[in-house]
């Protein structure tokens, strides 16, 4: 059962790009990959004032993910609380899952040459604490929402 | 063995407080300080780990071997660095007397010891880099109020009209007062942002104005104008506290919305339409007073205008408005001490104090000793030290700077980082990172003061030393050891903190001490010792600087267009960067490898220019030129081209940022004549540039 999902409030977020690094400092990635994006539209007129629409995107941590079952070494894992992530001494880096994800969320680390991608910071959550892009926001723009049955 | 420390962060000039955990001398976690930020921290912040892990800063002192800017160095030890530096100072205070050795740093809460090491070495010549940063906004401020800049804080947060004349805060990102600002906006809160083109800030806004480059003052002019006209200011708190309201009234009279709209290229509705909303929102309307505005040559005239709205609005001493930030006095209990020595009486190397007696005799004007270095006026200037200061970097024309430092026998650069003056220099003394360092205890003054330090987190990873180490080794080999007397910073801190009556236990806890339970604020009625100019009052008209030829209230004058072929060039910054230091840094220059060149779409399409083809800027004189890719948009104004400071770099160890994008300084030629006589600061957007479609955007194949 899926149970947390990450909100951004766009009226806080300033496009900073602190969750970008937060996340790659906490999980020591190399330079390329990204585990989460900032985006911002092109500059747009509303009421007179140029306004921008930012994303933030990562992993969407599915129900029923893609990425599982296609991994030839059972080491993308779907968590009980949802949280889906690799299991790195499994992975050998052939990025099936990233060919299976509609939205090529993993990446290659080219220190190893293994996928990662975002786990929700899982460690962090199973000791209390927050993922890294949102415990550090500049603006506390980004929140973990916990989801409940309706 | 795991770690957790309480610090103060490095990466930009904010200083921002943080928590850093480290394992077995690696860090593993710097988040903003919970108690006070939430844990909240940019992208600077965190890249603070890679900057202590970059090998592409120095490691170790360095002595320069082949010729100034070659890049030949050799390693050497500390003591021989050290030993270097204090005899050359020996030398050349005996061959040319103490006062031709200048200091120049980025000023900030430590700058009390940097000045107090130059100061004991004999010379009145502490600088630092404020003519090109707040210097014009601090000269307004004191010519109005009778305090600097820092004299007034700003409760944002209670506010319910935040007005900035291009402050991005957005990507200044003091993360307090952003978070200050958001709350106000979740509250309902408004926010008006003008500028010549759309930033981060300017997104957020309420209302936005993009005016024609160097119009800001003729904004503020009609904004007087309108206030006065329609009655929205504080009747109560002019007549008790305001001296020259009727010179402004008549002054401004002329300067009516329809005159603004033309000069500014705005609507003359939107100008009415904001007046009223700040007839509505009034007092708690705050005109954010400005920042950097080293800008224009009316900057000075501009910041005028902003504090004068200010004192119109009544909002001084008052929730949602401005304050005076408190200190320990305030709150009944005794200050630290801090390391200290007076200026010698000797006229100053950059005329501050003698030549130009308008200014504020503290850091002088660091662009002011350049003529005087090569006329040797009024004394020879035979030794630069730059401590964390980058004036090649900071300053405009370093072609022209180097000059001037090709007279003096010694340039020292003390810094984490390379920087392009330490590269030209004689020595580099490395400086630990702010993550390896301790500093001296500091207050910082605000509603609830407080005492605060950098504390080393982990140990120094390289073989470089903390400034206070570095400014009590060269104190002992030059025998200043009455104004540097501890051997280590406990003792130092031991002896701040003796009055006080803390220990340094009482910082574990939240990393630094608050000295006052609730905010304080004095009695909005009775003002009256606050303002220290020589009438007591706030001056509108001030006896200071019409003494010295400048009127008060200065007459619009309509800024130069561009010649045909060239762009006014406008600098700024943004959130991934700090000025020029980080631009090397390996998370951060993955994020921003180098800059590009905001240009508007209807130039861009007469150059044949579309975003991402490379253009070719070159200074007025075409002595350096580089190339970026365009940024096409409609939200610059079509006169200016913009583009982000702190690129352009020509140090080769830096491989990440060598030789990236392009130097806004390097394009200014001439400028460090440039600047403004009246609040000090040089004309940093007086700047005239060749823009054209590169040679470099080809489509044709030749090479196999």
């Amino acid at each position: 059962m899926k149970k947390y999902m990450i909100h951004l409030n766009t009226r806080r977020c300033i496009a900073c790009h602190g969750c970008e690094v937060h996340c790659k400092a906490n999980k020591n990635l190399p330079v390329g990959p990204f585990l989460c994006d900032i985006s911002c539209t092109p500059l747009k007129k509303v009421g007179g004032v140029p306004k921008t629409e930012i994303t933030f995107s990562t992993c969407r941590h599915c129900e029923d993910p893609l990425c599982v079952p296609v991994c030839p070494t059972d080491a993308m894992v779907q968590r009980e609380d949802g949280i889906v992530y690799i299991d790195q001494e499994k992975c050998i880096g052939c990025l099936a899952c990233q060919t299976a994800c509609p939205w090529d969320i993993p990446v290659q680390n080219p220190d190893d040459g293994k996928a990662v991608k975002c786990d929700l910071c899982m460690d962090r959550i199973d000791a209390g604490l927050k993922p890294a892009c949102i415990a550090k926001c500049t603006t506390h723009a980004l929140k973990l929402v916990t989801l409940e049955p309706a | 063995m795991k770690k957790s420390v309480y610090s103060i962060c490095g990466m930009c000039t904010v200083r921002c407080p943080i928590r850093v955990e480290s394992q077995d001398n690696r860090i593993t976690w710097i988040e903003g300080n919970p108690h006070l930020l939430g844990g909240a921290l940019c992208a600077k912040g965190t890249a603070g780990e890679a900057l202590r892990n970059d090998s592409q800063r120095p490691q170790q002192p360095l002595i320069r071997v082949g010729a100034r800017g070659q890049g030949r160095w050799r390693e050497a030890s500390w003591d021989e660095a050290l030993d270097y530096v204090a005899g050359k100072l020996g030398s050349i205070k005996s061959a040319h007397g103490p006062e031709s050795v200048v200091l120049s740093s980025r000023g900030g809460p430590w700058q009390a010891m940097y000045k107090a090491f130059i100061h004991a070495y004999g010379s009145p010549n502490y600088t630092n880099h404020d003519c090109t940063c707040g210097r014009n906004t601090h000269h307004a401020s004191l010519s109005i109020n009778g305090v600097g800049r820092k004299g007034f804080a700003y409760d944002i947060k209670n506010a319910k009209h935040l007005v900035l004349f291009g402050r991005d805060m957005f990507s200044a990102l003091r993360i307090a007062e952003n978070h200050q600002t958001l709350d106000m906006l979740d509250k309902g809160g408004r926010l008006t942002y003008v500028d010549v083109r759309q930033t981060m800030t300017g997104t957020k806004a309420t209302r936005f104005f993009q005016v024609r480059p160097g119009t800001d003052y003729a904004l503020a002019l009609t904004v007087i104008q309108q206030v006065i006209e329609k009655g929205y200011y504080d009747k109560d708190f002019i007549d008790r506290y305001v001296t020259g309201f009727d010179e402004l009234c008549s002054f401004v009279k002329e300067y009516t919305p329809a005159w603004a709209a033309k000069e500014c290229n705005v609507k003359e509705k939107d100008i009415i339409a904001f007046v009223e909303e700040i007839g509505e929102d009034r007092p708690n309307v705050i005109f954010h007073p400005g920042w950097n505005l080293a800008r224009y040559k009316d900057s000075f005239y501009s910041s005028r205008a902003m504090h004068i709205l200010n004192v119109l609005m009544g909002n001084i001493e008052m929730k949602g408005g401005l304050f005076i930030p408190k200190g320990a006095g305030d709150c009944g209990k005794k200050g630290i001490r801090s390391i200290d020595c007076g200026k010698p009486d000797i006229k100053r190397g950059d005329g501050v104090g003698w030549e130009y007696t308008h200014f504020d005799k503290g850091p002088g004007l660091a662009h002011l000793f350049f003529n005087n270095m090569l006329k040797e006026k009024p004394y020879p200037i035979k030794a630069w030290i730059a401590m964390r200061h980058d004036p090649f970097s900071g300053m405009p024309d370093p072609e022209q700077q180097k000059l001037a430092m090709d007279k003096c026998d010694l340039l020292v650069s003390m810094d984490t980082n390379y920087s392009e003056f330490g590269w030209y220099s004689d020595v580099i003394l490395p400086e630990s990172t702010y993550l390896e360092r301790d500093t001296p205890i500091i207050q910082q003054k605000g509603l609830k003061p407080r005492l605060t330090l950098r504390r080393k987190t982990v140990e120094p990873k390289y073989d470089t030393l903390s400034s206070f180490e570095i400014f009590t080794r060269l104190a002992d080999r030059l025998g200043l050891q009455e104004t540097f007397p501890f051997k280590t910073i406990e003792e130092l801190w031991a002896w701040q903190l003796e009055p006080t009556g803390y220990t340094m236990a009482d910082f574990d806890e939240k990393g630094f001490v608050e000295l006052t339970d609730s905010p304080i604020f004095y009695d909005h009625d009775k003002l009256e010792e606050q303002f220290k100019t020589p009438s007591g009052k706030i001056e509108i008209v001030s006896e200071k600087l019409e003494k010295a030829g400048l009127p008060s209230l200065k007459p619009f004058e309509t800024p130069e267009a561009p010649e045909k072929g060239m762009f006014r060039l406008i600098y700024g910054k943004i959130a991934v960067h700090t000025q020029g230091h980080t631009t090397n840094n390996p998370m951060l220059s993955e994020l921003m490898p180098t800059n590009t060149v905001w240009i508007h779409t209807k130039q861009a399409k007469k150059l044949g220019v579309q975003s991402g083809d490379l253009l070719e800027l070159s200074s007025t004189d075409k002595s350096y030129n580089a190339t970026a890719a365009a940024h096409v948009t409609d939200h610059v104004h079509p006169e200016a081209v913009f583009t982000v400071h702190g690129f352009g770099k020509e140090i080769p160890r830096q491989t990440r940022s060598f030789m990236a994008g392009i130097s806004d300084q390097k394009l200014m030629v001439g400028k460090l004549d440039d600047w403004d006589q009246a609040g000090g600061g040089v004309n940093l957007c007086e700047v005239f540039v060749h823009v054209k479609k590169s040679i470099r955007n080809t489509t044709r194949r030749l090479e196999l």
